[in-house]
């Protein structure tokens, strides 16, 4: 009878432990899935990238933009980005330079290689094309929990992956959207697809992760993103190349003067 | 010397991988929309130009280490000083750990407001190019740069004066009479061999950029005397020695940018009364802001306000363009796949109604192509104001440009 009580306790425990659901809100639980999520990908300390967008209007004619991608992570705070463009040829050697915060605006400027000139630009247009591609600059901006808050709504599996389906909604200002869907891989905590409602809480766009790559045992990068468009039938392939983690970048590699020197 | 860097580039080519060829080729027509002033005969009414700037870049050293060489030049139907080649860039570059090292030609922007640039004085303005200032010649420099928490630190040796370009006597717009650079007068006798020198502090407090910069040496800007060439009346260029102070300052919030930009020049210009040389010292400014509306009309395109206003506290006697005007501009990027930009601009004389407006509009056709247009115009120019030259030149402006 004892020995029973204590079995009894042991598995009341462990359910408790495993399953975070209990006497959780929705909200609570989907916080604590974007909390999780942000906790694997914390420590990456910097990357370098390549990224190849395809963009696709609705009579299926295509256009390609290259950029090479350069990340510092900042603990506490979003992300330090310095994106150089190599194509289209006539904004080659075009960069810029983004300090990303949580709620507060972000920081970002741009260099203009005809004119040798760096300029402090505003930051406010969060919800417009990036490159005239269906990413807006807060899709590829980086992902802080704050700039959210959440609801948990579902488990459910999609392509054979269980996921969490969360639904989370913009606490940063100008943004595009209402409310974004998304799925979590619930073995790995990385999205596998979010769907994007606009100002008017309408279908927007889709957006699918595939070819998950781990990097330095822990980090989890995908291959492809793909935005899909309802409201326009125009879509967007970005694909990531030649991921390198941890290559020793600082601060100073982020600065206006390495702007500059980007080439 | 420059022949044997050419060799030497020649022989780096095919050797290195980073090695890498980018740069354009354009063919520009220029139409003007009334006959030139004077009845010129010489002048014409329409011009078509070639141009290519091609730029050569390696770097090495785990990118530490870079060679950039970049020519210019273009070839004008009429215009024979038009018609010019140049190296806007060959130089060394070498990054080390808080700052940098740079020897040879090379091109250097300062400031932040958009319709004149008072603080950028390093290069000389290519003015045949385009009127509107834009466009610099090549500036031969050893520039040492230095990273502190209390600011960038820049300084600047400058061997060596370009001289400012000027339309030929068919070339359009132009001054009346032409300016003749065979004539060319210099303060030092030292003449185009002077050594410039020139420091610069720049930080950025939170939302605010604050640059101060300090230039010593051969004025940028030419000062004009009346001369004469086989009888003909021509203006002669003539470049005083000076000492210019700058500031500028931005401060940015989310959709506003605040922009100051202040300079105080010391030198020597000509009396407009008794045609002698004079010391003067004068105080100029550029200060307005930009405001951008995102997402108009329902659509991805962003509209910015910009408005700006010029000061130089010379009044009519300035020997620039601009001395009690306001500027006020509207720019519209579409945000789509060709990136469609146009900025209109209107800068008018608060003081007797002379105004330029202004219009530059560009989208891309492809991945190599790119169309661009320009209009210029001219209003209420007066015959004895500095603007004459240009009151009867507005001109439509078309380039077409392949980039690789």
């Amino acid at each position: 009878m004892k020995q029973v009580t204590i079995k009894t306790l042991f598995i009341v425990l462990s359910l408790i432990a495993s399953n975070p659901c209990i006497a959780e809100t929705d909200e609570e639980k989907g916080l604590a899935i974007a909390t999780e999520a942000d906790r694997r990908d914390t420590g990456f300390k910097d990357s370098i990238a390549n990224m190849t967008m395809e963009l696709k209007n609705k009579q299926g004619q295509t256009s390609v933009r290259n950029v090479r991608v350069k990340t510092l992570e900042v603990e506490g705070d979003g992300d330090k980005g310095l994106s150089i463009f190599d194509t289209p040829k006539d904004i080659k050697g075009t960069a810029s330079l983004t300090y990303s915060h949580a709620l507060q605006p972000d920081e970002q400027w741009l260099y203009l290689p005809a004119l040798k000139r760096v300029k402090r630009i505003s930051s406010k247009n969060k919800s417009g094309p990036f490159m005239g591609s269906e990413f807006a600059y807060e899709d590829i901006s980086s992902q802080e929990i704050e700039k959210y808050t959440y609801k948990f709504i579902k488990e459910e599996t999609i392509n054979g992956i269980e996921c969490f389906v969360v639904e989370r909604y913009p606490a940063y200002k100008h943004s595009g959207y209402t409310r974004q869907l998304a799925w979590i891989n619930k073995q790995e905590y990385r999205p596998e697809r979010i769907i994007f409602y606009d100002r008017k809480n309408t279908l927007l766009k889709t957006l699918n992760y595939s070819g998950y790559k781990q990097y330095l045992g822990k980090y989890w990068r995908a291959e492809t993103m793909h935005m899909v468009n309802h409201q326009t039938g125009k879509s967007t392939l970005l694909t990531w190349h030649e991921y390198v983690f941890q290559t020793g970048l600082t601060d100073k590699d982020f600065n206006r003067n390495s702007l500059k020197r980007a080439k | 010397m420059k022949k044997n860097l050419l060799l030497a580039l020649a022989f780096v080519l095919p050797t290195t991988q980073a090695a890498e060829w980018s740069g354009n080729f354009a063919v520009q027509n220029r139409y003007f929309l009334h006959d030139p002033l004077t009845q010129n005969a010489e002048q014409h009414n329409n011009y078509v130009s070639i141009s290519a700037e091609p730029e050569f870049y390696h770097s090495w050293d785990d990118d530490r280490q870079s060679l950039t060489f970049t020519p210019y030049a273009r070839i004008d139907q009429y215009d024979n000083e038009r018609s010019h080649g140049d190296i806007r860039e060959l130089n060394w570059q070498r990054v080390f750990d808080g700052w940098e090292l740079k020897a040879g030609i090379s091109k250097v922007f300062w400031g932040v407001t958009e319709s004149q640039h008072l603080v950028d004085i390093i290069n000389q303005t290519d003015s045949v190019e385009n009127i509107d200032g834009e466009d610099k010649l090549g500036q031969p420099m050893v520039n040492a740069l230095y990273e502190h928490d209390l600011g960038t630190l820049s300084l600047f040796v400058l061997p060596g004066f370009r001289e400012r370009t000027f339309a030929d006597i068919e070339g359009r717009p132009r001054s009346y009479p032409v300016v003749d650079t065979n004539q060319v007068l210099y303060e030092s006798s030292d003449e185009d061999n002077h050594i410039d020198y020139a420091l610069r502090w720049f930080q950025i407090l939170g939302d605010w950029e604050i640059g101060l910069s300090w230039f010593n040496g051969t004025s940028r800007e030419p000062v004009f005397m009346p001369g004469t060439n086989n009888g003909q009346a021509i203006l002669i260029p003539y470049y005083p020695q000076m000492t210019q102070t700058g500031l500028d300052v931005q401060m940015t919030t989310e959709a506003w940018l605040w922009k100051l930009e202040l300079i105080a020049r010391d030198w020597t210009t000509i009396d407009s009364q008794t045609q002698l040389l004079t010391a003067e010292d004068y105080l100029a400014l550029t200060t307005g802001f930009e405001y951008t509306f995102v997402g108009v009309f329902e659509s991805d395109a962003d509209l910015g306000l910009v408005m700006e206003y010029l000061y130089d506290d010379r009044g009519d006697e300035t020997t620039g363009f601009f001395d009690n005007d306001i500027m006020t501009g509207l720019r519209l990027a579409l945000n789509d796949e060709q990136s469609s930009e146009a900025l209109l601009g209107i800068i008018l004389d608060v003081d007797n109604q002379e105004n330029l407006v202004s219009l530059e509009a560009s989208r891309r056709l492809n991945n190599n192509w790119k169309l661009e247009l320009e209009i210029r115009s001219f209003h209420h120019i007066k015959l004895q104001s500095r603007l004459a030259g240009f009151k009867n030149d507005d001109f439509i402006q078309l380039d077409l440009a392949y980039y690789f």
